[in-house]
């Protein structure tokens, strides 16, 4: 044999070419007749996914209809994709909001820090994974189009039940 | 003693000849009958692969098209081969090229000619064998016929013009080779105890013996089996087209519907084969447990029913080439020569000099014990023993403990005995892994 080929030892006594050949048969068979299939067809069927679901982001309203967000500029700080884009402003109150407030779902690696380090529980992380797009462009979320999500949010970690059951 | 009296008088009425227009228009019906059926069961076996192969792999399979078992599956795939852009490549050989494809396809149907597919039917404007030629050498022609398939294969990977190509193309004449000779030489018992290369008769035989020749001649038809997977290039003997090695052999430059030629004409020999192993081994169209059918003609109503014996038959050898393929992992190509040239052909040539042997013994005798005359049934029990007898050497003596040697050798006996220290040490380490 050539260099470096592995050659697996076969164990002779037992090799038995009709016998296994009848044996995989049987095994095939019992699977063909099994009405237990994996298929899950998946535009009409899907898989139901994990509470703690990192996708799709949504930012949360408050009662009167405007984003949580204190434009504090702790997410994209944290962000380590360095895929949210914040402007902030402040109104005559004194109230600080974010006057532009963009998420590069592209760019996004769903690592849920923004929800994490978010004070105000305004930005999220959600249960959803389809958002798909014609264009680059499509994919850059603004906050008109955050608060307009409706998808459930994500759960934190619990220390309390690490696997989230 | 089972008195033979009452059924030996078979195949003595000579057929009263049809006049020529019923003759003709029997024929004709005939042929688009079997045309038509044949092809739509073709088109059907595609769909029947791939939801055998999704039940087995635990996937549901087309199910989108015609229903939950995607009746009409076939139907869009046609429509698409057709309108598919049909591409040739700069590169090849036109003329043979466009010939290919037909050249693989029609020997495929050529064969369905001569197979019987039911009971000679008495009608009024006389007998109408359920054949669309009643060749008297029906036997040798499908021979002959199915092995001129490979031409289309050979001269696809030739006219390609492309090195996957024509690996496949030369795989499949070696295989082809390789196999014919074990194929041809393992259906000679068949025609020792027939006596007779036309398939009508074989069919009668088995009906007289009350038996099948796969009870009489089990081997012969293992052998049988095992080539006639060469034959039509299915797994585990699909090297022609192995998809993993030579991206599709030698249909790697074809598409649309001279593409779909090529798998038309594999399933149609993959029918041509079970029909001729129903045919051969299990009996033909014959009504098991009833013999009113075996008196030459019949009527209408035993002829549709044979009809339907005949196709339930078909269709368990066409389940079994399906179930196989998605079983057995494909033959390493030095395996699969040994097995032909070391196993298959000795074994066949073996079997023909035992079996020929036990006939000469049995007519011997047979000619001074009217009891043990070849159309008695005990001349059928005696052959049952011998083949009993063979088959459990084969099956539990020789298939125990081999293994077909790769192309570097036969193991040594030094090797023998490491690989059994080996056993020995595995069973010793878990008892329980013995399966």
């Amino acid at each position: 044999m050539a260099i470096n080929v592995k050659v697996l030892a076969r164990p002779v006594e037992e090799v038995s070419y009709v016998r296994a050949t009848l044996k995989g048969m049987a095994r095939t068979f019992k699977h063909l007749i099994d009405p237990h299939k994996e298929t899950i067809q998946y535009p009409d069927q899907k898989k139901p996914i994990s509470r703690r679901w990192r996708g799709t982001h949504r930012m949360l309203t408050t009662e009167t209809g405007k984003a949580k967000c204190v434009a504090c500029g702790l997410c994209p700080t944290v962000c380590p994709s360095n895929c949210i884009k914040l402007v902030p402003g402040e109104d005559e109150q004194g109230n600080r909001y974010p006057l532009v407030f963009e998420i590069d779902e592209f760019r996004c690696i769903f690592c849920g820090y923004c929800q994490e380090v978010c004070p105000e529980e305004a930005i999220h992380v959600g249960q959803h994974y389809e958002n798909s797009e014609y264009s680059r462009e499509g994919f850059v979320y603004d906050l008109e189009r955050l608060t307009a999500q409706t998808h459930p949010v994500s759960e934190m970690w619990d220390p309390a039940d690490p696997k989230g059951e | 003693m089972i008195a033979s009296s009452a059924f030996a008088a078979v195949h003595v009425i000579p057929d009263p000849p049809l006049a020529w227009w019923p003759f003709i228009i029997s024929t004709v019906v005939k042929m688009i009958v079997v045309f038509t059926v044949y092809m739509v069961g073709v088109a059907m076996l595609t769909l029947a692969e791939r939801k055998i192969s999704a039940w087995i792999q635990g996937r549901l399979g087309p199910n989108r098209v015609g229903g939950k078992l995607g009746l009409l599956q076939p139907a869009a795939d046609g429509v698409k081969n057709i309108m598919k852009e049909e591409t040739l490549p700069g590169h090849v050989n036109k003329p043979i090229f466009t010939l290919a494809p037909m050249l693989a396809f029609i020997p495929a149907l050529m064969a369905a000619a001569v197979i019987p597919f039911g009971a000679t039917w008495d009608s009024r404007w006389g007998r109408i064998p359920m054949v669309i030629a009643d060749l008297p050498v029906g036997f040798l022609f499908i021979l002959a016929i199915t092995s001129l398939g490979v031409y289309g294969i050979v001269l696809a990977g030739w006219a390609s013009n492309n090195k996957y190509a024509l690996l496949g193309g030369l795989r499949s004449s070696a295989q082809m080779i390789s196999y014919e000779i074990a194929m041809g030489m393992s259906l000679i018992p068949v025609l020792l105890l027939a006596g007779n290369v036309t398939l009508n008769e074989i069919v009668d035989q088995q009906a007289n013996m009350y038996t099948w020749n796969v009870l009489t001649l089990t081997i012969s038809f293992f052998i049988f089996m095992v080539a006639a997977f060469a034959e039509t290039n299915r797994l585990p003997f699909d090297l022609p087209e192995a998809e993993s090695e030579l991206i599709a052999g030698y249909h790697t430059e074809y598409s649309a519907m001279k593409f779909s030629m090529f798998p038309i004409s594999e399933y149609a020999n993959m029918a041509t084969s079970s029909a001729l192993m129903a045919t051969l081994f299990f009996g033909g169209w014959n009504i098991p447990f009833m013999t009113q059918d075996n008196s030459g003609g019949v009527g209408l109503l035993l002829v549709l029913l044979s009809i339907l014996i005949f196709a339930v038959k078909t269709g368990f050898f066409i389940f079994v080439f399906i179930w196989i393929r998605w079983t057995l992992p494909r033959f390493r190509y030095d395996q699969l020569m040994s097995l032909g040239w070391k196993t298959m052909l000795p074994m066949a040539l073996a079997y023909i000099v035992i079996i020929a042997a036990t006939i000469l013994a049995l007519d011997y005798f047979g000619s001074t014990q009217p009891w043990l005359q070849r159309t008695s049934a005990w001349y059928g029990v005696v052959m049952l023993g011998v083949n009993m007898v063979l088959a459990f050497i084969v099956f539990f003596i020789l298939d125990r403990g081999r293994i077909i040697s790769p192309a570097y050798g036969r193991a040594t006996p030094q090797q023998i005995a490491r690989l059994r220290a080996v056993t020995a040490a595995r069973s010793h380490l878990s008892p329980q892994s013995g399966d």
